[in-house]
């Protein structure tokens, strides 16, 4: 986590940057973008949801970026511009992959009764640390969060892989802070409803041995 | 305010981010220290926000960079 002196300061140099890429020093451009390139695949991930089209539509939003860097208004920050181009990236490439296969799939519907409650579980403590450094439970993760409906993975990732606030969610998506943390509870409880008995039968019980998470 | 677990699941993300106002807060971690339910459910959610905070969970593929570079110049100094 940066502090907020840090932060600060970074968006000071962002600035200076985009200035000087502006002014005709074209090549920093790629060190402007460099500490997002994650940020903008993933997002893109969230939305495409394979590999090619994420990576394509992340180096297509990224161009755009430079091509419109001058639109860039100093009002948001850099990231969360990106990540607004990023995120019309990808719902543009879904656009025409859907009219290209003349899909007609809907988007879920909002609400609806199902119930978000988490699966009860006494015995999470007991999960050594150790057993989150698993490659198999990162595996399982990425297909929770995979099989999330779309509007859930999308909410899910910008705030809690891009880690963009509840604001900067809201901004990018296009839909108000509420919504944003509405949603965001359900896409976590439906992956650790998904998740919890997978972690239990993954760890070796260890009755009595674990404490509290730090 | 006394809360039933219900309750607390439904504020539980909310917890996490720190965003329920104090009051609500001190009445969750009461009842957390109580409930051995929520308080697993509770590090449940939390571990998963550790593994997907943890680059190794999602990563870029691999010469994802260096494909952009590519392209990235291609862009800026051939058009």
């Amino acid at each position: 986590m940066k502090t907020g002196e840090g932060r600060a300061a970074a968006q000071r140099d962002e600035s200076a940057l985009i200035a000087r890429v502006l002014a005709g020093e074209k090549d920093l451009f790629y060190e402007l973008v460099r500490p997002y390139e994650r940020m903008v695949y993933l997002t893109l991930f969230s939305i495409v949801k394979n590999e090619t089209d994420a990576e394509d539509g992340a180096q297509d939003a990224i161009v755009n970026a430079y091509r419109h860097l001058s639109k860039f208004r100093g009002d948001a920050k850099f990231s969360t511009w990106l990540t607004t181009i990023a995120v019309n990236e990808g719902r543009q490439k879904l656009r025409r992959a859907k009219r290209a296969k003349e899909d007609s799939l809907d988007e879920p519907i909002e609400g609806g009764d199902e119930e978000y409650s988490p699966a009860p579980l006494t015995d999470w403590r007991e999960i050594p640390l150790e057993a989150l450094e698993r490659k198999e439970l990162r595996e399982e993760l990425r297909k929770a969060v995979q099989a999330l409906p779309d509007m859930y993975r999308e909410i899910f990732t910008l705030r809690d892989l891009d880690e963009l606030n509840v604001a900067e969610t809201a901004a990018a998506l296009g839909i108000n802070e509420n919504m944003v943390k509405v949603r965001l509870h359900r896409a976590r409880m439906m992956l650790q409803k998904r998740l919890a008995p997978i972690l239990k039968t993954t760890a070796p019980a260890r009755k009595g041995f674990w404490g509290r998470m730090p | 305010m006394k809360l039933n677990c219900r309750h607390v699941w439904d504020h539980i993300s909310d917890y996490i981010d720190a965003s329920v106002p104090a009051e609500l807060r001190a009445d969750i971690e009461r009842h957390l220290e109580l409930c051995e339910i929520c308080s697993a459910i509770l590090d449940s959610t939390r571990n998963i926000l550790v593994l997907t905070a943890d680059d190794r969970t999602f990563e870029l593929p691999v010469g994802f960079s260096k494909r952009l570079h590519e392209r990235l110049e291609r862009e800026l100094f051939e058009n």
